[in-house]
């Protein structure tokens, strides 16, 4: 594996009593577009939390860049870090290029309140999400499409060589989920960041992470690149889910294809 | 946008609107002020006034200026920003453009520390520093009760209001258990009043403002972080739940502000207010605070004069104010369909 700038030593993740996790290490490949599968509720989205500094884990570290990520300042932190939430709020009444804008946050200060890389740098995120064109619009009035991509140039113009995204195609439909995808590939390749993403979609994270992750009852059950992990087996072990496993026509990615009801139930899938 | 940038790599940003909206109303107060100290008893007008307040008065002017009705002018003014920064906190903090300290309970807290003392017949001082032990042992209780693995925005909300309620109530059976004097004296307290008041009014909150201000306008940025929900404002590097201690520490002022005039509901709709006369407002028997002290006229025959619009506690005024620019505010919102 390559090196990590961002990783999980030990954790022991739990909200007030209820443990979710418990012993989990996990890394982040420097420059992957990592991807966290698994069935609900078995701790993908509260692992993002505790990378994400959101949530303080009772046992074990976050690591970024070999430091304590709760011993580091926020501000420090969020810039090197970036986070897009499942459900972002968007003030009322704010208009694109100001909720892009917000993205610069922790580069600003008191008197330093707008620089001209800031300016360039909210131009460049519009333009590389294809926002660009919608500055003076409100928010309010986008389609879900439009509107996660300018949340994706937010995220984007904190220019953090890392970030994080929590579900980023929830409540989009597929052709959107895809225009998401790919925009996020294309900032992974042709901007070098470092991706982590929460997704649903098994086949949409075997076609485009480079690093998968699957998890289930709060432990890792596998990690690496999909094609050499996802198997029919680890579908069953990870979701319980009897499948087959194919090559994507379009990627040469596996492809999951649920098997048919009465297969399942004679219990002869396998791959 | 208007953007200013020096060599050193500072750089401010000036939204042409704010910096237009400030202007006007920046004017305005000014000229609603210099009308206000030439309206009274003793009229002088505009030109005179200025003409006083640049030091070319006569003795008399120059007393009834700067001594009687400058001061109440700048403690109300105060009054209004301190309201004002404390009601945009609010909404910031909570995300409900209708928050406000009143909403959540500190205000009701502040009034029954203010009538506890009120109920033994304490001294101003006495009321006033009850009344700001009060909004902040109420701010406690609320962030302690609403605490959940950090303060969220509804919980902070509906606790505050379950505590207004219980506040009020405890703030009506105190009413009840009062001598009919005190309960006047409080009862004019609670509406709030800028009768009689002097320097030594306008000085402690004036000395708050000083460090409350600009502490707040070091966190403003932070503050409109939050309004992205916690979870992106953490992203971005702000600490929030540290932030929400905020009010807290602005409760600490806030009852300070209450001190000099409680107020009524919806103070963001503050606005200049006529004043009761000076000179017939001295020596007001159920007056409060900075009244107290000796008052070297006889107490004329004003009570009975109270009754005059000129005479209304500048409460109940900016309480009629408000209040209709809340149902304003309520039907414009409705037929936008944003309610």
């Amino acid at each position: 594996m390559s090196t990590s700038r961002l990783g999980g030593d030990g954790l022991r993740l739990a909200y007030d009593r209820r443990v979710v996790a418990e012993d989990l290490t996990v890394a982040v490949p420097d420059r992957s577009f990592t991807v966290i599968i698994g069935p609900n509720a078995c701790g993908k989205s509260t692992l993002l939390r505790a990378l994400s500094r959101l949530l303080r884990p009772t046992a074990g570290a976050v690591l970024l860049d070999g430091t304590d990520i709760h011993r580091l300042p926020a501000r420090a932190v969020a810039r090197t870090l970036g986070l897009l939430p499942q459900s972002p709020i968007a003030p009322d009444g704010i208009d694109v290029a100001e909720l892009v804008a917000r993205g610069r946050y922790p580069h600003q200060g008191l008197l330093r309140q707008w620089s001209r890389d800031d300016e360039r740098i909210v131009a460049e995120s519009m333009a590389a999400t294809g926002v660009d064109d919608l500055g003076d619009r409100l928010v309010d009035e986008l389609s879900g499409g439009q509107r996660q991509r300018v949340w994706l140039a937010m995220a984007l113009a904190q220019q953090t060589p890392l970030l994080l995204l929590d579900e980023p195609t929830t409540y989009l439909d597929i052709a959107h989920q895809i225009e998401v995808l790919d925009l996020c590939a294309r900032l992974h390749e042709e901007q070098g960041r470092t991706l982590v993403a929460v997704l649903h979609d098994l086949n949409h994270a075997a076609r485009y992470a480079t690093h998968l992750i699957a998890m289930r009852d709060g432990r890792v059950v596998a990690a690496g690149e999909p094609r050499r992990i996802v198997t029919a087996e680890l579908v069953e072990e990870v979701f319980g889910l009897p499948c087959r496993v194919i090559d994507d026509p379009e990627t040469g990615t596996p492809l999951v294809v649920p098997a048919a009801r009465a297969r399942a139930r004679a219990g002869t899938v396998t791959r | 946008m208007i953007v200013i940038r020096t060599p050193a790599r500072l750089s401010v940003r000036l939204r042409p609107r704010v910096l237009a909206v400030g202007t006007v109303c920046l004017l305005l107060t000014v000229g609603v002020g210099v009308l206000a100290i030439g309206h009274g008893e003793y009229p002088m007008s505009p030109i005179d006034v200025l003409r006083t307040l640049t030091g070319g008065g006569s003795p008399a002017e120059e007393f009834i200026v700067t001594q009687l009705r400058l001061p109440r002018l700048v403690t109300g003014l105060a009054v209004g920003t301190a309201l004002g920064l404390a009601g945009a906190v609010f909404q910031s903090l909570v995300r409900n453009p209708l928050g406000s300290p009143d909403v959540l309970g500190f205000t009701q807290g502040a009034a029954t520390g203010a009538l506890v003392v009120v109920a033994v017949s304490g001294s101003s001082a006495a009321l006033a520093g009850s009344a700001a032990l009060g909004g902040v042992v109420t701010g406690l209780l609320i962030y302690l009760i609403a605490w959940r693995r950090g303060v969220h925005g509804y919980r902070l909300v509906l606790v505050g209001i379950g505590m207004s309620a219980i506040l009020t109530g405890v703030n009506g059976y105190l009413m009840t258990r009062v001598p009919l004097m005190s309960a006047s004296r409080a009862m004019l307290w609670l509406t709030g009043s800028l009768d009689g008041r002097g320097w030594s009014d306008a000085a402690p909150l004036l000395a708050a403002l000083a460090v409350l201000v600009p502490a707040l306008l070091a966190c403003a940025p932070a503050l409109r972080m939050t309004e992205l929900g916690d979870d992106a404002a953490s992203g971005l590097g702000v600490s929030v739940h540290r932030l929400r201690m905020l009010p807290r520490r602005g409760r600490a002022a806030g009852g300070a502000v209450r001190s000099r005039r409680r107020t009524l509901p919806f103070r963001r709709a503050h606005r200049p207010a006529p004043w009761p006369d000076d000179s017939r407002a001295r020596g007001h028997p159920a007056a409060c605070g900075g009244r107290r002290r000796a008052d070297p006229r006889p107490p004329p025959a004003q009570v009975a004069l109270r009754a005059l619009p000129g005479q209304l506690p500048v409460g109940v005024v900016t309480g009629v104010i408000g209040g209709g620019y809340l149902v304003w505010l309520l039907a414009t919102e409705r037929r936008a369909g944003r309610l």
